[in-house]
């Protein structure tokens, strides 16, 4: 125990002097929460389109007006001719562009069928698609107004009334901070392990400390510990701050989320450890650490993407990525107010056993030959 | 077992893929004694230094600390020693202190004790004043006393130094041996490595080691009497043209070898001698008849190891 100590308090000792890592480790965490919760935002309103009105009719403005009337995108460029579509939207203008034929108003009237032209900006594939939705059903929405007009009342068969549980306007924070949690966790826990111990290889004192009569898992724990606590006062300070400023909502137990999270950073240890011991140098562990946690939590977990828009590979990919039970949890604990997760729980609590155990056994109490 | 052999190395070999890093390495260490593996780099003093701390299996043989296996029981046997490798391997963003606290630490030395000993390894290493000084401030030759200290806070009874003085200045280098002679009087065992010929002769006993192989050992008396060849010196820096001229007198057991700004020249006989001093004096270079050094002794061995060897 007095061993566990002693290496714990140097390791204390290191992380508080080395105040550029420190910088980072707090800071940074905190700088992807604003810039996830402010910048990137999912939520859509006031796209610019672009309106080209051939027609310069009363239904055609109306044909706008009721487009715009929502907020969700509005009529930001009146075009004279097409050829203005292409600058536009390369200039970035409108993400889209209603085009109202000549003699809109008139079709309106005689033909059984009139058309109108919608242009939307493709290289922005997420965007497209929530105004090729948004304004479908507005369409959807005007054809029956003027089948009523036509028919008189008219109910439509069916009507689907959507609506949005556990995050009803669509937050992107309530997405995103969870995620991030499972960002810092697994990055804090796994890259500045590996980082530390690769460290201590790599300058030579792992050298003097295995010729101590210093058992391994007491190197094991004396280096985990100091890194536990870090990842536990930055998790809880995202928490913090997403439940404060951003107003994530909690609606399940903080005690059942904690007990997720430590399965979570018990998995990013064992990883942690896995990466050290196969890496001799510093630069060889972080690169190693960040390919086995940056990227798949960032990309597999469903943290950004939906997992189910992603190719059938990669789904199956993700399901060895750690952060896609925990993001599944923490969102559920948090949002849904669900507390029991037996199958997530389960898989995490196998991962975390196998990872440990390997890394246990793969970590190296004598130098390597060379 | 005889427990008055406080560091026992019995018949160790490794081999590191195909190359042999040592071969059949046998040697005690007494109470009081320093031992001296003396050898180039690649020698396998590193290899060998290992082994006895446990860092590494060896291929066959066993290292016996203070009469426990190291193999058998690496934990108990590690309490006996103490190890500096030859790399720094403290904490350089560490203060002097908090780098023998956490050594104390790991070998569950109480506070009272660790601070009386610190007191005492402080004053000794005269680094009272830089306690609160990080290591990484220190310079060269404070950082191996730090070292040095860190290694000795348990009191171990065998001390394994890896060429502790490499790379200190000659000053830190005297000050250095001042402390492991005062150490030897207090009993402790110690096995030292070192590249400087001059170090070898103040060990009790060296062992000459060269691919591995311990090409000669005994006290540095011993060693040198051993050496039955004698050593002319000349003041040129001139090998090629000195050994050109004594290669036409068909001399092959001469050698011609530098030093520095003097050339030895290493012969057997009087009737060589002669040759020598004939050849020499049409060069217009004078002679002198030296007693031979450890080095000349390494060398020579070393040499004719090499040519036995093609």
């Amino acid at each position: 125990m007095k061993r566990i100590i002693a290496l714990a308090r140097k390791e204390f000792l290191h992380i508080i002097r080395d105040t550029r890592t420190l910088v980072i480790v707090f800071l940074w965490p905190l700088i992807m929460l604003f810039l996830f919760g402010y910048a990137i935002n999912f939520e859509l309103t006031d796209l610019p389109v672009g309106i080209l009105d051939y027609d310069h009719s009363a239904s055609s403005r109306e044909l706008i007006r009721e487009a715009t009337s929502s907020g969700f995108i509005v009529a930001s460029e009146y075009l004279e001719s097409r050829d203005e579509i292409n600058s536009g939207f390369r200039k970035g203008k409108f993400k889209a562009v209603f085009v109202i034929p000549r003699g809109y108003e008139l079709d309106l009237l005689k033909e059984p069928v009139t058309k109108v032209q919608i242009i939307i900006d493709g290289a922005d594939g997420a965007t497209a698609a929530t105004v090729d939705n948004y304004l479908k059903a507005v369409m959807a929405r005007l054809n029956l107004k003027l089948i009523e007009e036509a028919i008189g009342k008219a109910e439509p068969p069916i009507e689907a009334r959507i609506r949005f549980l556990f995050n009803p306007q669509l937050v992107s924070a309530n997405f995103i901070v969870p995620g991030i949690i499972a960002l810092v966790l697994v990055m804090i826990c796994a890259l500045l392990t590996s980082i530390a111990i690769a460290r201590e290889i790599e300058t030579g004192t792992m050298e003097q400390i295995l010729a101590t009569p210093i058992l391994p898992s007491q190197i094991i724990l004396g280096k985990v510990l100091p890194y536990l606590f870090v990842a536990a006062v930055n998790a809880a300070i995202i928490l913090l701050v997403g439940h404060l400023v951003f107003k994530v909502p909690m609606n399940g137990s903080w005690l059942a989320l904690a007990g997720y999270c430590t399965l979570y950073l018990l998995i990013s240890l064992g990883l942690g450890l896995m990466v050290s011991s196969i890496s001799k140098t510093q630069q060889v562990a972080m690169m190693m650490a960040l390919m086995a946690t940056l990227l798949p939590t960032l990309l597999l977990s469903g943290f950004i993407f939906p997992r189910e828009s992603m190719p059938l590979v990669l789904q199956y990919l993700s399901y060895i990525v750690p952060a896609t039970y925990f993001v599944e949890v923490i969102r559920g604990v948090m949002l849904i107010g669900r507390n029991y997760f037996p199958f997530e729980a389960g898989i995490m609590f196998g991962m975390a056993v196998l990872l440990l155990a390997i890394s246990a056994r793969m970590f190296k109490v004598r130098l390597s030959d060379d | 077992m005889n427990t008055e052999i406080l560091l026992k190395i019995e018949n160790l070999a490794k081999k590191f893929g195909e190359t042999s890093a040592l071969k059949d390495l046998s040697l005690e260490v007494s109470p009081g004694k320093i031992v001296g593996l003396i050898g180039p780099d690649g020698a396998g003093k590193t290899t060998a230094m290992r082994i006895a701390c446990g860092l590494m299996l060896p291929d066959a043989g066993k290292v016996f600390l203070s009469g426990v296996d190291v193999q058998a029981q690496p934990r108990k046997a590690k309490n006996h020693l103490g190890y500096m490798p030859q790399r720094f391997s403290l904490y350089q963003d560490l203060t002097v202190s908090e780098n023998i606290r956490f050594f104390a630490d790991l070998y569950h030395v109480p506070k009272k004790e660790r601070l009386e000993r610190e007191e005492r390894l402080m004053k000794f290493s005269r680094l009272s004043p830089f306690r609160k000084r990080r290591a990484g401030d220190l310079s060269g030759g404070m950082k191996q006393k730090l070292a040095l200290s860190c290694t000795l806070i348990h009191t171990p009874e065998v001390l394994i130094l890896d060429e502790p003085t490499t790379g200190v200045d000659p000053v830190s280098r005297q000050e250095f041996w001042a402390i492991l002679k005062t150490l030897q009087s207090e009993g402790i065992a110690q096995l030292i490595s070192t590249p400087y010929m001059d170090e070898a002769l103040l060990c009790d006993r060296i062992l000459l080691v060269h691919h591995g192989k311990v090409i000669s050992q005994g006290t540095p008396d011993e060693v040198l009497k051993n050496y039955n060849r004698r050593l002319l010196n000349v003041l040129s820096t001139d090998a090629a043209s000195v050994r050109n001229a004594l290669s036409k007198k068909n001399f092959d057991e001469i050698s011609v070898l530098r030093y520095g700004d003097s050339l030895h020249i290493v012969y057997d006989t009087d009737e060589q001698l002669q040759v020598i001093k004939s050849v020499l004096s049409k060069l217009n270079m004078e002679p002198t008849e030296i007693q031979p050094s450890i080095e000349d002794v390494f060398v020579e061995l070393l040499s004719s190891t090499e040519s036995r060897a093609a």
